[in-house]
């Protein structure tokens, strides 16, 4: 758990400096992922800095677990946390098993113990201890770099860990795959971590508080969705951008816009039935299932309200369109309304990992999901 | 190796083109060693006679003063005309192969001392001017022509390629962005050749060419101190004095926007 | 041919002064490297005092080496060194120094500020940074300063011969006098040779010391 009281730092001379940090207040409980997000020179590196006292606080306090980080000699303090920058920061004169030991070597262990300690980090992101350990940093490529990076960071398993823009020197795809890595990783390692950002996507993606900053005072601090949904200030309407609405899609699943109770038809079903349904309903369509209990067909409502009086008789499988796709219940919601975009589905069927029908979404019931969470963050 | 190379040879000033240089600034933090030097020749000039029985060579101070300004002068402009040119032509994309052999070569030969220049110049040309300046002008070549290669060919790619892109002919690409460009490291090698130049010109005195050097060297073989020091402190005024006219020729003459001292 | 025959049968003597030769650099430089890389690592601290240091360095060293052994006769006459060994040594120590400082200085000066946080921030002290990552990064630089210094004070031992200090000058020097190119030839190859052989040898130690880590990106 991390505390910070009233953080504040100016630089310069006091009363006519500069103040980077201005009376910050805020509280990440242990395990969590907060990331502090804003513009460049909004303060968030400073305050960041401030928890391992690369930088000395001018007041406030900072607490790690209930401990007043006053208390620490610094160069503990730093030993015990995590740290983890941009440009990496690996010594080039230094092997890969060596740089991941720099802390615990700093701190004393058995070498054994050590050397161990970085072979399982090593496995822990897929790079092979007999082939890595004796490696130098130039003979990595840049994503493997950054991976030796992290692991350097838990090599001594600090409870906190410091990131400062960890993953911004990579290109966007190698960006992802180890985003996805370390919170892979996270899920199973729950650090208290404080993570810089100025990508709101990663922030969004990353976090389970944001803490956004604007010239050195803390503007929001609440979860990504909360975040999204309601921004507390125009200036952060405007940071988050017009589409937030679209970034929240990423953050809420399918199951939580999903229709349940949605009522479908049977390929036998005469089509009447369908468009009874759509009306009494308000469906855009109807999806139809087959007997096996996946989705099998849609009827649109072109079909019904079209003035062919063929398509007033017949049955639901004369007029059903075969179904495009079908979303996992657990898929998000940015991907789901890509593809009913995509293929022009009013209404997706929502399946399960056999592919048996579990419910539907509608552009309405995805908005009704997107209505502000009642209950306070 | 080639950035440990481009570290030999090193005489006096901060070259560019060495990786780890870095320009010594000489503005301000000049007073003090001077106000120092200042302070210890005062005391000494009210301590001793010296400084009247130096001054007594008076005459000979500024005779053998002029021959050596003049071998200085003849073996660093002959260095700067032959340097500057083999410099360029080595550079060019046709050399590509050949140049690095070559210039190892010359790194090899930047390592050899300049008293044995002289002494070969001598075993070959006997004694008198002329062998002396030719050895002066084989010591101060190398530097400018190695400075003047690198400068070349450290021009950024995009710079020449965008020069090319705007239809600049071969010979315009060349003076107008790429000799520009690469003025500040080129001038380094001047100076730091002339700085050698300086140096060796009292040993010409040994192959028969006059000079302050036979003060110093007649000095010490009759281990007569006023005339010895009246050699030396002229000497070494004038190296220094040399050197700092030089640093303020490229301070002034290579433009602001490439040039690290401004 | 003549030469040849004169060196061959003087080879004892080209021996004898090429070991005076080394010894007067080698003990010098090692003195120079121990006072230079203290200074040099030293004045990163300030960069005004940087500035001093490099440009008295400076100065130094355009100081003509005649000039400065004829200086440094009558400032040690009164210890009984006016000649010799002793100002050869002094003058080499005192031409050493700029090579030396400024490389060090400037190596440790480049250390990426991303190493230099990255070692704050996992709690090593600054003496355990010198150690472990500045000082490691900055060898090849500061062995390139020592080098250049080696290899320029070969030249400035040959002259040193006028001052009575031997070496292999000592062939130049009576060659020049007795007007005998065979000693002369002799004496100018030697120092030549002698200097080329020391920048190769001291090129080698370089890469020995040289962290592997650091010299497979220069390989690449």
């Amino acid at each position: 758990m991390i505390r910070l009281e009233h953080l504040t730092k100016v630089f310069g001379a006091p009363g006519s400096g500069v103040t980077a940090v201005n009376d910050v207040n805020f509280e990440v409980p242990a395990g969590e992922i907060c990331v502090l997000l804003g513009p460049s020179g909004c303060g968030k590196t400073t305050t960041m800095k401030m928890i391992n006292r690369l930088i000395e606080p001018t007041g406030g306090k900072v607490y790690i677990d209930g401990r007043d980080t006053d208390m620490i000699d610094p160069i503990q303090l730093r030993r015990s946390i995590g740290y983890v920058i941009q440009q990496i920061g690996l010594f080039p004169n230094k092997t890969v098993a060596e740089n991941i030991c720099v802390v615990p070597d700093l701190l004393g262990w058995d070498r054994k113990k050590s050397r161990a300690r970085a072979a399982e980090l090593l496995e822990m992101v897929a790079m092979e201890p007999a082939s890595f350990m004796e490696r130098y940093p130039k003979e990595l490529s840049g994503g493997q770099q950054q991976r030796v990076g992290v692991i350097r960071a838990l090599a001594a398993d600090p409870p906190v860990m410091l990131m400062d823009e960890p993953f911004g020197a990579l290109d966007p795809i190698n960006r992802e795959v180890i985003q996805d890595e370390f919170l892979r990783m996270q899920e199973t390692l729950r650090k208290t971590i404080i993570f810089v950002s100025h990508d709101l996507d990663e922030a969004v993606k990353m976090a389970d508080k944001i803490a956004i900053f604007r010239a050195g005072r803390l503007e929001q601090f609440s979860t990504p969705d909360r975040l999204l949904a309601n921004p507390a200030t125009p200036f952060i309407e405007t940071f988050l951008g017009s589409d937030r609405t679209l970034k929240r899609l990423r953050l809420l699943r399918v199951a939580e816009a999903m229709l349940a109770e949605v009522d479908v038809v049977r390929r036998e079903d005469p089509v009447e039935k369908a468009g009874e349904l759509m009306r009494a309903k308000g469906y855009p369509a109807v999806l139809m299932l087959e007997p096996d209990g996946r989705p099998g067909g849609v009827v649109s409502g072109d079909v019904i309200s079209g003035g062919q009086a063929s398509a007033r008789s017949g049955t639901c499988g004369d007029h059903a369109e075969p179904i495009r796709a079908a979303v996992p219940v657990e898929a998000d919601l940015h991907s789901t309304v890509a593809l009913m975009f995509t293929h022009d589905m009013p209404i997706m069927p929502c399946v399960d990992e056999d592919g048996q029908f579990q419910g539907a979404v509608t552009y309405r019931s995805i908005i009704k999901s997107l209505s502000i969470p009642e209950t306070p963050a | 190796m080639n950035g440990a190379s481009a570290e030999r040879a090193w005489r006096g000033r901060p070259r560019p083109s060495a990786g780890a240089g870095r320009p010594v600034r000489t503005s301000r933090t000049a007073a003090l060693p001077w106000l120092l030097l200042a302070a210890a020749v005062g005391a000494w000039c009210l301590s001793s006679d010296m400084p009247a029985e130096i001054l007594s060579y008076r005459e000979d101070i500024i005779f053998l003063g002029r021959q050596h300004i003049e071998l200085v002068c003849w073996a660093g402009s002959l260095a700067i005309l032959t340097g500057l040119p083999v410099g360029a032509i080595l550079s060019r994309p046709a050399f590509r192969r050949t140049s690095e052999f070559i210039l190892q070569i010359f790194n090899l030969g930047t390592t050899i001392p300049t008293l044995a220049i002289l002494a070969l110049s001598m075993t070959i040309l006997g004694i008198g001017i002329v062998p002396s300046i030719f050895g002066l002008w084989a010591a101060t070549l190398l530097p400018i022509v190695r400075n003047t290669f690198t400068g070349l060919r450290s021009v950024p790619a995009p710079l020449k390629e965008a020069a090319r892109g705007m239809g600049m002919t071969a010979s315009q690409v060349f003076w107008r962005v790429e000799l520009p460009n690469a003025l500040f490291i080129i001038f380094g090698g001047i100076r730091t050749a002339l700085a050698i130049c300086v140096g060796t010109a009292p040993l010409a005195f040994l192959i028969g060419a006059g000079g302050l050097g036979e003060l110093i060297f007649t000095g010490i073989a009759l281990y007569d101190l006023p005339m010895m020091l009246a050699g030396a402190i002229s000497t070494a005024l004038l190296a220094v004095l040399t050197d700092f006219l030089v640093g303020r020729l490229q301070y002034y003459l290579v433009p602001r926007g490439i040039n690290p001292l401004r | 041919m003549e030469t040849l025959t004169y060196a061959y049968d003087n080879l004892d003597l080209i021996a004898e002064r090429a070991i005076e030769h080394v010894s007067i650099v080698a003990v010098a430089v090692s003195i120079a490297v121990v006072t230079a890389v203290p200074i040099g690592i030293a004045i990163t601290q300030s960069k005004r005092v940087a500035d001093a240091v490099l440009y008295l360095a400076s100065m130094m060293i355009t100081v003509p080496s005649i000039a400065l052994f004829g200086l440094m006769i009558p400032l040690l006459s009164p210890f009984g060194h006016g000649i010799g060994y002793v100002p050869a040594v002094i003058a080499i120590i005192l031409y050493s120094q700029l090579p030396i400082i400024r490389n060090t200085y400037a190596a440790i000066a480049d250390v990426d500020p991303a190493l230099r946080e990255a070692g704050i921030g996992m709690g090593m002290s600054s003496s355990q940074r010198l150690r472990q990552v500045e000082i490691p990064l900055a060898i090849p630089v500061i062995m390139a300063g020592v080098r250049t210094a080696a290899v320029m004070n070969i030249g400035v031992t040959a002259i040193a011969a006028y001052i009575g200090a031997g070496g292999l000058g000592e062939f130049i020097s009576r060659g020049i006098s007795q007007s005998d190119p065979r000693q002369l030839i002799t004496g100018a190859v030697a120092v030549s040779l002698l200097a080329i052989a020391v920048d190769l040898l001291l090129a080698l130690v370089q890469k020995l010391l040289t962290s592997k880590g650091l010299s497979i990106g220069a390989a690449a």
